[in-house]
């Protein structure tokens, strides 16, 4: 037979829970708990002393490494390297770490064991409660709830709870309104001043992102990649600066005008073949660099939307819907590329509100 | 006049009521604390049921308590990091000790971020800690709901902690999000942009959703304060209440157990929480800490400083979010490119469906899951011993249908990764993941549900024939045959103790049900051949000890041929009751 | 390529006579054996044939010690990107290949270690640099130039392990898919920057332990799982576990 146990605390040793035992659901009966086996710890006095030696043993290194963490700490200098096969790290870092997590892991495992070998391990039961309240409570609760609500006198005098519940309704008013300054309202003006605008504009130079180089047609090779913003970009700092450069970002492109096609209405936007576009996607508004030179598709590394700048920046595969934007440019008197105009669709990423209706489509000239 | 009060005894305060025993030092010199809290708070009363509760034991029991501990672990963490973190977007010239970065313009956030990884002594192990603390916190519980949910450990009582479950799972992944964008990184930064995207695309209300979340145009300079306030403050908060709520659904309810020899629905077998699950649980506490130490100190995570400060016009190729939000940019990947351009409007399909929409999707469908299967079964009984997985093939194979979207989903997520470490081509991994992810989880589903009723098959062989031997014995006519030995009792009762449902059929017309009802009783016991046709029914009584008298010279007791032939297990049909209501027990 | 290329193409490098008239010979020699199975005996190309290579008027020197030089070329199979391979010359016939090229057509010149030579840049140039990768190269070559997905089957190889001279040249040449950052536009002083950034970048220890294969948040969720989860459990496993039960 088994050797069920000592009764639970919250024992009183019995269930309230009502399952149904139809004989059917049980075709073989339960046995009871299994008979308690004793472990190797509980018989042998040795293995007993051997255990707790290991627990000892592990809590005791403990705090050899909690000083070693100290020592490493104040000791090692914050830039010296473990160089050593394919370990090619910070000393420090790692001596803090190891220190530490093999600390606290022996205190655990430690713990652990003491549990497993030589705390007492029998088996105890608990009885459960079914969840719903019982009877008694229920009755008394409903009892009192409508005595209380009687009482109260609003089943008599209906307005008083009506006009509170309006009452209460009302505050969410102001709650809601508070919170209206959260930023600015993307009303059409601001939207035409903001989202909607960049800061190309006719006659600004295109000039290399970081550096601001102005850039010269005839340096442009075939095949050639620039990245870059326009050379009034510098005059900004601060919040403005990354605002604006989220939007005016471009890339110039060098293609053999043999192998790309030019719509009839962008004819005076490239120079012998040099293209300018946007460099924001049209997706999510990562900006996109990765441009083949021998395909001409342009690889957004976000989400792989892939548009074709040798024509008009179409979409050829991905999750972009609209095609990049194309920036018209031509050259000043000394031969650098400039704007002939801003962008003629807002760039970016799509709204609601958008126009899009004059993005190049297939089929465009 | 006024009754006089009560007089009070000067008596010393009665003693609490230990029984008459010698007791070690420790009880001695807790004697008087406890008194004067007892007088206070009656701390004996609290606790009473709690000091000896009973849990039971099993390993996946204890991956809830990983989340638990990496949580913690996050609290501690990230107050050392709140220290010295700034969330501030303004620009500053770095000048710390990492030289790579040496006279750069960046914000005030990364820098600090800078500072804590270079300059604080321990601080990037810190920083490292509390970011492998995040990403396990959130596959724990993952984890952990994948057994609950194969387990069927959701059914009644548990329904309202399975929500609480979802409800924290979501954020969860917010809190994460909401962590790693932080440090104003470009990795990071390119998330946040992804974010203004998604945010901007939502029909209606997308720019008023942007400049709201934004302050106005992206970036701005207010998000990463605004983040900062969300992380430390309103979903620690959120997080922690969910805790304490599903903790105490967990004590109040008491823990589910496994079936086994003396375990039944009304009783929980194991051990008591002092000391035994102290200890156990207390030290899994230190090693999962220990862990994430390690982990922390040897493994390098979210290097900020290789990334460079966040820059719009920059991006590495890469590009992903922590693995926990890797499904939703699985989805946005692979969603073609639709988009609808009505009169002046925008309507973006391609951004608006996979990214709010897989979120809704998924946890959605997560937390109807208990409602869905209850109205199925019509079962309104407590259930507090588990399921095995093979006992309910229809649900093990939806778990593992939904895990096979979710991973098709992760891979697309990482579909340029997949693409340069096996040699692929990046588009082809995108088509094929657009069929993949409808197809391979129906075939997952099927597989399961086969694997599980084959299983039962197997318990059936059991049941009825003992176990293998492997001792092989021939017969005087040379035929050949393996000798069985008869399974314990224990373990027949193990495999049989688990409560079936019927698979019914139609209703007929009812004077008692209206059109409407009729219909919809007859699509929920549709749905209930759908989940248990195929299942098999435990042998009876009567079979098992037939099975058991077929001596036959197979060897022992319990073996012998109890079947047909076709080696076709005992499936479920039950003759549909007709009247509403009435379900046939088994 | 071709005669419109070399009217517009800028007159930045030196004259196609950059090699010994022995180079050059000794390179027209190495050249009909190795190459011209695909890239034609004059080195005009052959687009139309079964074995194609393209026309190498005006790649120039550079390009020649590139992809000789990284073992690119020869080619053992037509693939959708050169793979690196085992280089299978040694210096001085790269050399002579080189020079023997550089007469097709005027192209980019092997650059002078002057030019990537990155002793002796200050401290704030590297940082410039790093921006200017950031820039420039990351989106295709990743944060670390560990190397990305390109479409159809291609990829931005790693950077990790490749000499300065070859990043200049692959910039200055512009290899395959790979777009041309010439010294008009991306000046020499800021390709050294570049490179002196990618050395150093790659020469550092790991400030937070193992690298991980520096790909990002792919392989840290991995590992968090199977390290993570993993080993969690098998703790977990552990705990639960009965002892040694006596006989």
């Amino acid at each position: 037979m088994t050797d069920l146990e000592r009764s639970a605390s919250a024992g009183d040793g019995h269930t309230d829970l009502d399952v149904a035992h139809p004989e059917s659901q049980y075709p073989v009966a339960d046995p009871g708990h299994p008979e308690h086996l004793p472990r190797l710890t509980d018989v042998d006095e040795k293995a007993a002393d051997r255990a707790t030696r290991q627990v000892a043993t592990m809590f005791g290194i403990v705090p050899v490494l909690a000083i070693g963490f100290a020592v490493a700490y104040f000791a090692l200098p914050r830039t010296m390297y473990i160089d050593f096969g394919f370990l090619h790290v910070n000393l420090q870092h790692v001596l803090l770490g190891t220190t530490a997590g093999l600390a606290l892991l022996l205190i655990g495992i430690g713990a652990v064991q003491w549990a497993r070998q030589l705390m007492d391990d029998h088996e105890m039961v608990d009885y459960r409660h079914s969840a719903t309240s019982d009877a008694a409570d229920r009755e008394y609760v409903v009892r009192e709830l409508q005595k209380g609500t009687e009482e109260s006198k609003i089943t008599r005098r209906k307005v008083l709870g009506r006009s509170l519940i309006g009452a209460l309704a009302a505050m969410g008013i102001p709650l809601i309104v508070s919170f209206a300054d959260l930023g600015p309202w993307p009303t059409k003006k601001r939207r035409a001043a903001t989202i909607e605008t960049t800061i190309w504009h006719e006659g600004v130079r295109l000039v290399n992102d970081i550096t601001y180089v102005p850039i010269k047609a005839s340096d442009l090779e075939i095949g050639q990649l620039v990245n870059g913003q326009p050379e009034n970009l510098k005059e900004l700092e601060g919040t403005e600066f990354q605002q604006a450069r989220a939007k005016s970002s471009i890339i110039v492109v060098r293609m053999d005008p043999r192998t790309i096609r030019v719509p009839a209405s962008r004819q005076d936007w490239q120079v012998g073949g040099i293209l300018c576009y946007s460099k924001i996607c049209t997706h999510v508004g990562c900006p996109i660099s990765l441009w083949e030179q021998q395909t001409h598709h342009l690889l957004c590394p976000c989400h792989q939307s892939t548009f074709d700048l040798g024509n008009s920046g179409l979409v050829i595969f991905g999750p972009a819907a609209r095609s990049l934007p194309q920036l018209p440019i031509t050259t000043d008197a000394e031969g650098y590329l400039v704007a002939r105009s801003g962008f003629t669709v807002p760039v970016g990423p799509s709204y609601f509100e958008r126009d899009s209706r004059h993005d190049f489509k297939e089929g465009d000239n | 006049m006024a009754r006089p009060a009560a007089t009070v005894s000067d008596a010393p305060a009665v003693q609490a009521a230990t029984p008459k025993q010698e007791l070690g030092p420790v009880f001695k010199l807790a004697a008087g604390p406890s008194e004067y809290l007892d007088q206070r708070l009656g701390i004996a009363k609290l606790s009473r049921p709690f000091i000896r509760k009973v849990f039971p034991d099993h390993w996946s029991f204890l991956l809830g308590e990983v989340a638990l501990y990496s949580f913690v672990v996050l609290l501690l963490t990230g107050v050392f990091l709140t220290i010295w973190y700034t969330p501030s977007m303004a620009e500053v010239q770095y000048d710390g000790s990492y030289q790579l970065l040496r006279g750069l313009t960046m914000s005030q956030s990364y820098e600090s971020a800078l500072n804590l990884s270079f300059d604080i002594r321990g601080g990037l192990l810190v920083r490292q800690i509390h970011h492998w603390a995040a990403m396990l916190f959130l596959a724990a519980m993952l984890a952990h709901s994948l057994r609950v949910f194969f387990t069927g450990a959701f059914r009644k009582p548990r329904e309202l902690n399975w929500l609480l479950g979802v409800a924290l799972v979501l954020t969860g992944l917010i809190e994460g999000f909401a962590g790693y964008s932080l440090p104003d990184d470009l990795l990071s930064g390119t998330g946040l942009r992804f974010v203004d995207g998604l945010v901007r695309s939502i029909p209606l209300i997308g720019t008023w959703a942007e400049f709201f979340v934004f302050g106005g145009e992206f970036p701005g300079d207010l998000i990463v304060a605004r983040l900062y306030m969300v992380h430390i403050l309103l979903l620690p908060a959120i997080i922690l209440g969910l805790i304490a709520a599903h903790l105490a659904l967990v004590v109040y309810l008491k823990h589910t157990q496994f079936p086994g020899p003396g375990r039944n629905e009304t009783n929980v077998v194991g051990y008591p929480i002092f000391p035994v699950y102290m200890a156990k649980a207390g030290g899994f506490f230190f090693i999962v800490f220990g862990v994430l130490v390690l982990m922390g100190g040897l493994m390098q995570i979210n290097p900020v400083w290789t990334y460079g400060p966040y820059n719009p016009a920059e991006v590495s190729a890469g590009s992903q979010p922590d693995w926990y939000m890797g499904f939703v940019e699985g989805a946005i990947r692979i969603m073609p490119n639709w988009e609808s351009h009505l009169g002046g409007t925008t309507w973006s399909w391609n951004v608006a469906i996979p990214g709010l929409g897989t979120i809704a999707l998924f946890f959605g469908l997560m937390a109807i899951y208990p409602f869905v299967e209850a109205w199925v079964t019509k079962d309104k009984a407590e259930h507090h011993i588990l399921e095995r997985p093979r006992n309910n093939p229809t649900r093990t194979g939806f778990g593992v249908a939904a895990m096979a979207a979710y991973g098709m989903l992760w891979i697309g997520g990482g579909n340029d990764i997949v693409a340069t470490q096996f040699h692929i081509s990046l588009n082809s991994v995108t088509y094929f993941l657009r069929v993949a992810v409808f197809v391979v989880p129906v075939l997952a589903f099927m597989a399961t549900k086969r694997i599980c009723i084959g299983l039962q098959r197997s318990d059936e062989e059991r049941l009825l024939h003992g176990a293998e031997t492997g001792i092989i014995e021939r017969d005087p006519s040379g035929a050949y045959s393996e000798r069985h030995t008869p399974i314990s009792q224990g373990e027949a009762w193990t495999l049989t103790q688990h409560r079936q449902y019927a698979a019914l059929m139609p209703a007929e017309s009812d004077p008692d049900l209206s059109d409407g009802q009729l219909q919809r009783e007859n699509l929920r016991r549709r749905a209930s051949r759908f989940y248990f046709i195929d299942t098999l029914r435990k042998p009876t009584r009567a079979e098992l000890e037939a099975a058991q008298h077929h001596g036959d010279g197979h060897g022992e007791i319990e073996s012998g041929n109890g079947h047909d032939g076709n080696g076709n297990g005992h499936h479920s049909i039950e003759a549909g009751a007709t009247t509403s209501g009435a379900i046939p027990s088994q | 390529m071709g005669a419109l290329s070399t009217l517009l193409a800028p007159q930045q490098q030196s004259s196609a006579d950059t090699g010994t008239s022995q180079q050059v010979t000794q390179g027209k020699g190495l050249f009909a054996v190795q190459c011209a199975s695909c890239h034609g005996l004059n080195g005009e190309g052959q687009v139309t044939s079964t074995i194609q290579g393209p026309p190498l008027a005006g790649v120039g020197a550079a390009s020649v010690e590139f992809q000789v030089g990284t073992g690119r070329m020869p080619l053992s199979k037509s693939e959708v990107q050169a793979p690196v391979h085992a280089v299978r010359f040694s210096e001085s016939e790269i050399a002579a290949l080189a020079a023997y090229v550089a007469t097709l057509g005027p192209g980019p010149a092997i650059p002078n270690p002057s030019q990537y030579d990155t002793a002796g840049v200050s401290q704030e140039d590297v940082a410039r640099g790093g921006e200017l990768f950031r820039t420039n190269c990351s989106a295709c070559h990743n944060y670390e130039g560990g190397g990305g997905a390109l479409p159809g089957g291609k990829y931005a190889p790693s950077l990790k392990g490749t000499s300065n001279v070859h990043i200049y040249e692959a910039m200055v040449t512009g290899p395959q898919q790979m777009p041309v950052f010439n010294d008009d536009v991306l000046r020499p002083e800021d390709k050294k920057a570049i490179i002196a950034y990618l050395n150093d970048l790659h020469s550092r220890p790991n400030q937070g332990g193992l690298d991980l294969g520096g790909l990002g948040p792919v392989s840290e969720g991995l590992w968090a799982w199977i390290v993570g989860i993993g080993g969690l459990v098998i703790f977990a496993v552990w705990i639960a576990s009965k002892g040694v039960k006596a006989k």
